[in-house]
């Protein structure tokens, strides 16, 4: 019997389910504009003509209900931290944060300060950090495409890697 | 047999609270407004602020002179440049330290050109919010080329830590100032592609022709300056009544606002001011590039800068308006006191007076047309 | 109008409320009595010869060594393009003084930021709580004692052990 590959028209594809999946992901991530400081500003200027965050699938949502992305941009302060973690749980799963600036990496340049919280992961957790003060849209369009390799990285429907043992001890 | 209704009575009228913020799509930052309304008119709108407070005054007396330069970057991150001048302004006169006048033309280079990309996120984010998308995409394509300016002659695409106490950084190249005559001549003709889109705009005419409208004894009594108060028809200008730098040398207009489309001091007013600065921003580079002369760009400052003991209140005309830098020192190298006084917080206090009475979307264009902005109201 | 004028013309119609007229620095500044800050703020608003239309800046200084913190009210005039500096010494551990709320009406924010960054009292405000930290923060940050917290709501305010050596 002929072999499947080659021998169909180039219209047709063959792939996993898990890569289907994640590829539809992966192209039309919608991040939640969460803009808080100067970061914000080159978020905007990722989003603009030069450094197009479009052309990846990536807009910019006001919402959280819509989006599945969250980029934390700018530093962050005690007073704005319970309303981070309002946002991120409101926000519908899968969920990925990327951590945009050493403000929200670390805390930043303002670690003397008394206001400010040093690093957004003590409060919700994050996925890509992004250095830089600001970063380069370059920068962050990089931060975009790791979000997308780990998304790659996901396996939906697998089998369980450990026997699963019943009640009388007999693994099956 | 007609059946009525029974007659309960519980239609009742009264004001529900909103809080519109603090994360909202706007790009003013995190503010919120705590708005009372019926649904469309609002009673009360209370700004809450303090969501980016970084405690920037506080940070100033652990650090040196020197180093608290890239914190005034932060103050107001749109008008980075004028920070930093104030505070070098501060500090020299503090010490007694000249400025080099190749120095200071770099200077007033840097800031003219900032003063253009703050205008241009104001402009662009203003019609955003009244729902207008187009140009703010234009603005940010402008921006780009600014940015690429600002990155030749410093480094920064935004926090630029440019301007030193004594002078500038790094020297601005010939080949920079080329690209800067350059871009002037792309940019002066692009500024009517605004007025073609946004001013000349019926929709946006009538979005804000007689909205918000601030009388000259409002504008003293809440303090508003820079484009808010030429905006109500007071002709007033650091750069030309209280002069600093090579200023008094420069030849430029101040404009006013002239009641043009609606009252005098409406939102329209404070937004024509903004597009006519832009363009008189443009006159003086050109006149700066020409009559910039030959030398050293900083002069010789200690390492370890130890002004006397005193104060000094210096400041500046940003682009949000008068920006003050009260500097207290005690002799030692740590500044005793750092106090920024910005144009944002002020006007933010008028936003409860002037906010009874108009509808959910005038607030919104409201705040647009005050140019506040979240790090210059929190610090 | 120059510093010393302005001193003589209040010294005449105020005897005994202002002193210590220091105009030989960048900054001119005359010391007010705290009793008497809200009726010379109000006549120096209006009196023509004066017309301090603006109030520019409300701010604090903290003297922890002389025990005082002095609250810095710098007036300027769009009119006659001069300005003053006025200066009220308050005790450390009990600070109030009357609010000049009525005479320039963004004295209402900035005495609320001076309140919650330094611990002034204004008496007579009419809305006096925190502006730019939380409702339940402790203690006034930018007093030269400040200690800060442990924690603010679950989030510990540790910091790596390399920055704790640079805190000073």
């Amino acid at each position: 019997m002929k072999p499947l590959i080659n021998s169909l028209p180039e219209t047709v594809f063959t792939t996993k389910v898990d890569e289907l999946l994640n590829w539809g992901r992966a192209s039309s991530q919608w991040y939640m504009l969460f803009g808080l400081a100067c970061c914000a500003i080159e978020l905007m200027q990722t989003g603009g003509p030069r450094a197009d965050l479009d052309r990846f699938g990536a807009v910019p949502r006001a919402t959280p209900r819509q989006s599945d992305l969250m980029i934390v941009a700018g530093t962050l302060t005690y007073k704005m931290a319970k309303r981070t973690k309002l946002l991120y749980d409101q926000m519908p799963d899968p969920k990925y944060v990327i951590s945009m600036g050493s403000c929200s990496n670390c805390g930043g340049l303002f670690q003397l300060a008394y206001s400010v919280c040093k690093g957004v992961d003590k409060i919700i957790p994050v996925d890509v950090y992004v250095p830089g003060c600001p970063p380069r849209p370059e920068a962050l369009t990089e931060g975009l495409l790791r979000i997308q390799d780990k998304m790659m990285r996901e396996r939906w429907l697998v089998k369980p890697s450990e026997p699963v043992i019943d009640q009388s001890g007999v693994a099956e | 047999m007609s059946e009525t209704a029974p007659a309960r009575g519980f239609y009742t009228e009264e004001d529900m609270t909103i809080s519109v913020g603090p994360q909202h799509p706007s790009t003013h930052g995190v503010l919120r407004f705590v708005v009372k309304t019926d649904g469309e008119v609002i009673s009360e709108a209370i700004p809450d602020v303090g969501y980016l407070h970084r405690s920037i005054e506080k940070i100033g007396e652990k650090v040196t002179y020197h180093g608290y330069v890239p914190y005034t970057d932060r103050a107001d991150y749109l008008a980075a440049m004028f920070a930093n001048q104030a505070f070098c302004m501060a500090a020299e006169k503090l010490a007694g330290t000249d400025v080099t006048r190749r120095g200071e033309f770099c200077r007033v280079i840097a800031c003219e050109l900032n003063r253009v990309a703050s205008h241009l996120i104001s402009v662009g984010t203003f019609g955003q919010d009244i729902g207008a998308m187009t140009p703010f995409v234009h603005a940010l394509r402008e921006r780009e080329t600014i940015n690429n300016l600002m990155e030749e002659i410093c480094g920064a695409r935004l926090t630029y830590n440019y301007i030193r106490i004594g002078g500038v950084g790094y020297d601005i190249l010939p080949e920079t100032c080329v690209k800067i005559g350059e871009f002037l001549d792309h940019f002066e003709p692009i500024v009517d592609e605004f007025n073609r889109l946004l001013s000349g705009n019926k929709i946006f005419i009538e979005r804000l022709a007689g909205v918000a409208v601030v009388s000259k004894e409002d504008a003293f009594s809440y303090n508003l300056v820079g484009p808010n108060l030429r905006g109500s028809g007071v002709k007033w200008d650091i750069r030309r009544d209280i002069p600093y730098s090579v200023y008094p040398e420069l030849e430029f207009d101040v404009p006013v606002g002239t009641a043009q489309v609606g009252a005098l001091g409406d939102s329209y007013d404070r937004y024509w001011v903004r597009i006519r600065e832009m363009q008189e921003s443009c006159k003086i580079l050109r006149q700066c590039l020409q009559m910039m002369p030959k030398g050293p760009a900083i002069s010789k400052v200690p390492k370890k800068f130890r002004p006397p003991a005193g104060e000094y209140y210096a400041r500046v005309e940003a682009p949000r308006g008068d920006m003050g830098f009260y500097v207290v020192s005690d002799g030692s190298e740590y500044p005793y006191r750092v106090r920024i006084r910005t144009g944002s917080y002020t006007a933010m206090s008028i936003i409860d007076k002037i906010s009874k009475g108009i509808m959910l979307a005038d607030l919104i264009a409201l705040i647009g047309s005050l140019d506040v902005d979240a790090p210059e109201i929190d610090r | 109008m120059d510093a010393p004028e302005i001193y003589a013309s209040l010294d005449k119609l105020f005897p005994g409320k202002v002193s210590d007229l220091k105009a030989e620095v960048f900054e001119p500044y005359l010391s007010v009595d705290k009793n008497a800050i809200v009726e010379i703020c109000r006549f120096l608003q209006s009196a023509p010869g004066f017309k301090f239309e603006v109030l520019s800046d409300l701010t604090a200084l903290d003297w922890p060594k002389e025990e005082k913190i002095q609250v810095v009210y710098h007036l300027f005039s769009y009119a006659y393009n001069h300005q003053i500096v006025l200066k009220v010494d308050l005790p450390r551990d009990n600070p109030k003084v009357a609010t000049v709320e009525n005479v320039w009406k963004v004295a209402n924010w900035f005495e609320r930021e001076v309140y919650d960054l330094f611990g002034v009292i204004f008496e007579g405000h009419s809305d006096l709580r925190r502006i730019m930290l939380p409702e339940d923060w402790v203690g006034f940050p930018l007093r030269k004692d400040y200690v800060e917290q442990e924690e603010y709501d679950g989030i510990s305010t540790q910091r790596a052990p390399l920055v704790e050596k640079l805190l000073r």
